[in-house]
């Protein structure tokens, strides 16, 4: 069991998370933040296995990782 | 006196014959100054031997830097740390030195900063002059700065300065310029070695010591904010004027009937006495005013001088740079006449009088 | 459920000004994982130089001096000489150290300097907009190589570590890189055993990482660290090149 958080107003939607993800399963969002960025969200939660690729590569310190 | 061979040992109140250079480095040593980073230069190079070989006997640091660039960074990290940290170098390497300067001034950090000066522009040469007037007042770094300049004139006031240099530069958290010449650094003098207790900065809520126990603390001089940097200018300046109402220093010779007044500083006024002592045997009332402060500049004496003298003769080793200060404190009151010798060259009593007795008859 | 990953004590909870995807970020969590895990916090007095990492003064929670353009081994050397036991960094680029700095960090290394320099190497000059860096490629178009670096004109990039490595003062090299996981948690293993050799008192140590620009590259972040692993890694070959770690070195060295 695992999940990830992501502090949607910090990230700028870089998407190196996303290309990093070995699961694929995470997008950038079709909204914006306050900051006008389409925010890295995670879109199935359950197929998360907390390997932290995406906490590696983020470049904000958005991402928490919970196992 | 008895005196031992190294500074380990107590001088009370001991009369040694020493160089102006080995003065000042000694007076900063007895001043508290542990940290020297320096680099080689004619003519102050006993100032770096003397600090390489006492600092680590009394478990300071002296580095010769890979440059005066590089040593006057190093004396902004260690100034940065709170400590007392000096630097010395001739005009070229003050000219290095500038950038430094000014974010030493930007960033609020006290040192010394010696310039012991040679003859110029460019490589110029290895004598004394004085043409390193201006960057010295006037902050030759870029932006709104400036050093408070001591002028000593004596290899005793090389010894003397360096402790109030350090003791201006951590009472205003601003760099201190000791503006010495070729010929006070090199020339012998007897120094009494008095002994004052060390600058004790006290305790400094500032410098970067490890944040143990407590929030991180900022050497910096970026305010990247027009509103904040405007605060900050408006903070150094008014440091800058607390210096020209606080700090002002002089001597006057022979003032207080004289019709002709010389305006000289170091070596300058050691001739500049010889020739108001001639003067005044032919007759002539020559008196002197010797700023002892370049920055801040005596204005006030010279003004109320100005009341009363007929004419001012600045007398410099250079094209004229002081003279411009002392133009501006006189207000086009009375002539000011201006004497110089360069590359080098120094002029002798019997030159002065010549030209103050030319002067005397053309009036 | 535990917090495996999260933001170092040592990193200042506050929003980052780079670019998006800029490998800053990345590195500056390295650096700041690095003082958590050897407990060095509130030994730490970092310096800060100039470039787009001007605001490290700002990101890293410990005391820190910011130095002028070039000279941040210098300040890093004022401050150890002043307080031998503080663990002293400096954070650099590329103009600002292998350009302006060159003097500064060869003699730091000479001396064998008891600092720790992490050395950002993206190839280029970002904050001023995207000119050539001395470690800009052969054939790499900058606003002030408009036609590719050429030989004959800007002369060869330089390897500021193959330029180090010879030096005996110098107890920790390595370059690396951040372009994927796997890079990163290499680069993290380097930056933590550079402060531990200057830790361990052995002398000078550095890490070149190699990073990208997006913006002066015009690439989108993810293009350009395929760029970074396809074209740097050729000419700044990733590797260790000096570790005197637990080998006893020469602690007499500066």
């Amino acid at each position: 069991m695992a999940k990830i958080t992501i502090d949607r107003e910090r990230c700028k939607g870089c998407s190196l998370c996303v290309a990093f993800c070995p699961q694929k399963i995470l997008e950038l969002e079709k909204a914006t933040n306050a900051k006008g960025f389409h925010p890295a969200s995670i879109k199935d939660e359950q197929k998360c296995t907390g390997c932290a690729q995406c906490a590696t590569m983020c470049p904000d310190i958005c991402i928490e990782v919970y196992r | 006196m008895k005196c031992t061979g190294s500074l380990g040992g107590v001088y009370l109140k001991t009369k040694l014959l020493m160089k102006g250079n080995d003065a000042l480095a000694r007076g900063a040593v007895f001043a508290g100054c542990r940290y020297f980073f320096g680099y080689p230069i004619t003519p102050q190079n006993e100032i770096p031997t003397y600090m390489a070989e006492e600092l680590p006997k009394l478990g300071g640091v002296y580095l010769q830097a890979e440059s005066e660039i590089g040593a006057i960074n190093m004396i902004y990290g260690a100034a940065g740390c709170g400590k007392l940290a000096m630097t010395s170098s001739s005009g070229p390497g003050l000219s290095l030195k500038q950038e430094g300067i000014s974010y030493l001034c930007g960033a609020e950090l006290p040192c010394v900063i010696v310039n012991i000066m040679r003859g110029g522009p460019g490589l110029g040469g290895i004598l004394a002059s004085q043409g390193d007037y201006f960057q010295a007042t006037r902050g030759g770094g870029h932006g709104d700065y400036r050093t408070l300049v001591l002028a000593p004139a004596t290899a005793q006031e090389m010894y003397d300065f360096a402790w109030d240099a350090f003791e201006i530069a951590f009472r205003y958290r601003n760099p201190v310029v000791i503006l010495g010449d070729g010929i006070l650094g090199q020339m012998m003098e007897p120094v009494e070695l008095v002994s004052r207790p060390p600058v004790d900065p006290g305790n400094l809520d500032w410098p970067t010591t490890m944040a143990q126990g407590r929030s991180k603390r900022l050497i910096n001089s970026l305010y990247i904010d027009p509103v904040d940097l405007e605060n900050h200018n408006r903070k150094l300046g008014a440091k800058y004027e607390r210096m020209k109402k606080e700090e002002v220093r002089y001597e006057e010779v022979a003032m207080d009937d004289a019709e002709i007044c010389l305006v000289a500083y170091g070596t300058v006024a050691r001739i500049a006495r010889s020739a108001i002592q001639r003067a005044r045997e032919a007759g002539i009332k020559a008196g002197m005013i010797r700023p002892i402060t370049l920055f801040p500049f005596p204005d006030e004496i010279i003004q109320k001088r100005a009341e009363q003298v007929k004419m001012f003769l600045t007398v410099e080793l250079s094209l004229g740079q002081m003279v411009e200060d002392v133009r501006l404190a006189v207000a086009g009151r009375r002539p000011v006449e201006f004497y110089g010798r360069q590359g080098g060259m120094v002029p002798t009593p019997k030159e002065l009088l010549t030209e103050i007795q030319r002067l005397g008859a053309s009036s | 459920m535990k917090k495996v990953f999260s933001r170092p004590e040592s990193l200042a909870d506050i929003p980052f000004h780079y670019c998006p995807g800029c490998t800053h970020g990345i590195i500056h969590r390295l650096v700041a994982t690095a003082i958590d895990s050897l407990g060095i916090k509130e030994q730490a007095i970092g310096v800060a130089s100039v470039g787009c990492s001007v605001f490290t003064y700002n990101y890293f929670d410990c005391d820190m001096q910011a130095a002028s353009h070039g000279r941040a081994p210098a300040v890093a050397t004022g401050i150890k000489r002043a307080i031998p036991e503080a663990v002293v960094f400096a954070y650099q680029g590329d103009g600002d150290l292998a350009s302006i700095g060159t003097a500064e960090i060869v003699h730091a290394a000479a001396r064998g300097e008891k600092i720790t320099i992490v050395f950002v190497n993206n190839a280029i000059y970002a904050m001023t907009g995207g000119q050539m860096a001395p470690t800009t490629l052969l054939g790499q178009k900058t606003t002030t190589s408009p036609e590719g670096r050429m030989v004959e004109r800007e002369g060869y990039p330089v390897q500021v570590c193959e330029m180090l490595e010879s030096f005996p003062g110098v107890a920790y090299l390595e370059r690396v890189s951040v372009h994927d996981p796997k890079a990163v948690r290499k680069a993290q293993r380097a930056i933590t055993n550079a402060f531990r050799a200057q830790q361990q008192g052995l002398g000078f140590s550095l890490i070149e990482v190699l990073s990208t620009c997006s913006v002066n590259w015009k690439m989108r972040p993810l293009d350009a660290l395929k760029w970074l692993e396809e074209n740097m890694i050729n000419y700044y070959p990733t590797q260790n090149f000096v570790n005197k770690l637990d080998k006893g070195g020469n602690n007499d060295v500066a």
